[in-house]
């Protein structure tokens, strides 16, 4: 298949005993997001497209060009690969115009242009007045900024970004956030973002390829993924309820650790992944009595107990321990008024019209492994 | 404590203080204080030359033998300069295994003459410029030279631009050592290059002439060395302390 003027992985890399076997593809102006737990594998795939680690076997295609295949591997400096690193690594005895025009200069360009290129990115993207900082005086959101004027300004074939906002506080994160979707949609190249923060991904991606142990799990648009998470991971990450199961032909899902649910929209019979956002889950502290009534939409309920509380931005997730076990979001209020506490017995309840079950992607019943 | 300081007095109280200008601007001191300060920068310079890239082999190097070249390389450290000096000679000299043939070739004679002076001193001090620089180059973050690459730097313009700039404190205070113990060679030089005024009679050799025949001279040559130690010291400790504070 041919890349265009994208960029095609086709391969395998080993390390030790963890294999890396991924297929990603990226078209031009396209972000992707890789999306994956520590250790998935995610950063290695960085690595391999910048050249920093070597394809075991397999392709590396990038704007047309081959960057690996059986015969050939390019090394780092030939390949036109702009790389944000997550700790940025911009070169601590350089100020910030000479870090930006660090790239010109290792073409061969006379020290005045390579400055004067560099300082036009800088105003491109807002920086001019740190071009005479040194890294050590940059905040950990002008470092990000600097080091992705650095990246661009090598015009590269591709971008890449490793987890560009771990090392973010809260407050810098959310400037960054709009500072990179702005620039990474100007980008006319394909760009690989790789992350573990589903909102960093959310926002900045137009596709998620979502990674764990080494493997391609999943592949969509950011909204596919959130609605229909094809793992744990995902829907955790997601903050989705996600259980597999069975489902019968009278529209309940038996699932595979215990409890039913029943669904309101059509379905196949058969192995299903079953999702419910925690929003959509109503605790109570008695058994909820009448429910709905005749047209009403049926009403899943269940007893549980909680076993934890975590306090997020603007509610409450409850974990509760139940047949099926769920993540429930509710209102601090709602935790104050209904005495909600650890170890404490509820019900809970959802409408039918808010569960969402599809088919499960892979054989057999999900597991860990 | 008092074993280290009470030299140092008595150099100090038994100094000729008043004779110290005329005793400093004879021609003999004078010629000494030149020859050493020029084959001290020299071997310095030789010494980076040689020994920059040697530590990175060392320090970068996966290869084999490279446990084994470290240890020949920190040899001269622990080795008597004599004995350096000695194997220069068997090395080098006219029937020596390499100084045969240099001599039978291209006519060079390198014994007993001021380039000598420079081989042995570098062969002495270097070792402490290569054992600083490997370090620094061993705990330097190799992100940086990754970073260098992607952006389309060759191996060397990332070794110039930035491997080198970022361990430039290391080599200064390496090269500092290194020049400091240069200037302070006294065995191999004597052994390998001997003690000719004006040729290969630097301030050690010629402190060590003196003091047979003119004990104030001697003291006041070494005060001198003395004065350039300390000066060495007070410069490599501000870096440090400085460094830390930065």
């Amino acid at each position: 298949m041919s890349a265009g003027r994208g960029l095609v992985l086709d391969g395998t890399v080993h390390r030790g005993s963890f294999e890396l076997a991924l297929r990603v593809q990226a078209g031009p102006g396209e972000v992707v997001g890789v999306l994956g737990p520590n250790g998935a594998g995610k950063s290695t795939l960085l690595r391999t497209v910048a050249g920093l680690e070597l394809l075991s076997s397999g392709t590396l295609e990038v704007a047309g060009r081959v960057w690996q295949d059986g015969t050939t591997a390019l090394r780092p400096e030939e390949r036109a690969a702009g790389v944000v690193f997550q700790d940025y690594r911009l070169f601590p005895h350089l100020d910030v115009l000479d870090n930006v025009a660090f790239a010109a200069r290792a073409a061969g360009t006379r020290r005045a242009a390579a400055r004067d290129g560099a300082a036009r990115w800088l105003t491109r993207l807002g920086l001019a007045d740190l071009a005479r900082r040194r890294p050590s005086q940059l905040s950990g959101g002008q470092a990000q900024r600097v080091a992705l004027a650095r990246a661009l300004a090598r015009e590269p074939d591709v971008l890449l970004l490793d987890e560009p906002m771990a090392a973010l506080d809260a407050g810098a994160r959310l400037e960054v956030r709009g500072f990179l979707r702005t620039h990474l949609a100007e980008f006319a190249g394909p760009v690989v973002l790789v992350t573990h923060d589903p909102l960093e991904a959310m926002v900045l991606a137009d596709r998620l390829v979502v990674v764990e142990g080494g493997r391609l799990v999943q592949e969509g648009t950011p909204l596919e993924v959130a609605r229909r998470p094809a793992s744990t991971y995902v829907a955790r990450l997601m903050g989705l309820n996600l259980w597999s199961g069975e489902l019968g032909h009278d529209g309940r899902v038996a699932l595979d650790g215990g409890g039913s649910l029943s669904l309101a929209g059509e379905a196949a019979p058969g192995r299903v992944l079953v999702a419910l956002r925690p929003s959509a889950i109503s605790v109570h502290t008695g058994r909820p009595g009448g429910s709905a009534g005749p047209g009403a939409s049926p009403r899943n309920q269940w007893a549980g107990r909680i076993g934890s509380l975590e306090r997020l931005a603007d509610r409450v997730r409850l974990q509760v321990d139940g047949q099926p076990g769920a993540l429930v979001d509710v209102t601090a209020a709602a935790v104050a008024e209904l005495g909600l506490v650890e170890g404490r017995e509820v019900w809970l309840t959802a409408k039918a019209t808010e569960v969402e079950a599809y088919p499960e992607a892979r054989p057999g019943p999900l597991g860990p492994g | 404590m008092l074993l280290l300081l009470v030299p140092l007095a008595g150099l100090l109280v038994r100094a000729p203080w008043e004779g110290l200008p005329r005793i400093l601007l004879t021609p003999e001191v004078r010629e000494a204080l030149r020859l050493s300060l020029v084959c001290a920068s020299l071997a310095t310079l030789v010494s980076v030359v040689l020994g920059v890239p040697l530590a990175y082999v060392l320090a970068r190097s996966q290869a084999p033998g490279v446990r084994l070249l470290r240890a020949l390389v920190t040899l001269p450290l622990v080795l008597p300069p004599v004995v350096g000096g000695v194997a220069l000679l068997l090395a080098f000299g006219r029937n020596g295994i390499v100084g045969r043939h240099l001599d039978a070739w291209f006519g060079l004679t390198i014994p007993f003459s001021t380039p000598a002076v420079v081989v042995a001193e570098t062969f002495v001090a270097m070792p402490f410029l290569v054992v600083a620089v490997e370090g620094a180059l061993r705990t330097a973050d190799r992100g940086y030279d990754e970073a260098a690459a992607t952006l389309g730097a060759s191996r060397m313009t990332v070794f110039l631009r930035v491997t080198l700039p970022i361990i430039r404190p290391a080599l200064v205070a390496g090269a500092v050592l290194c020049w400091a113990r240069a200037l302070g060679e006294f065995g191999a030089t004597a052994t390998f290059a001997g003690n000719f005024e004006g040729t290969t009679r630097t301030m050690p050799l010629a402190v060590y002439n003196a003091i047979q025949t003119d004990p104030d001279a001697a003291i006041a040559l070494s005060l001198v060395l003395l004065t350039v130690s300390v000066t060495v010291l007070v410069v490599l400790r501000g870096r440090w302390t400085g460094q830390g504070a930065a």
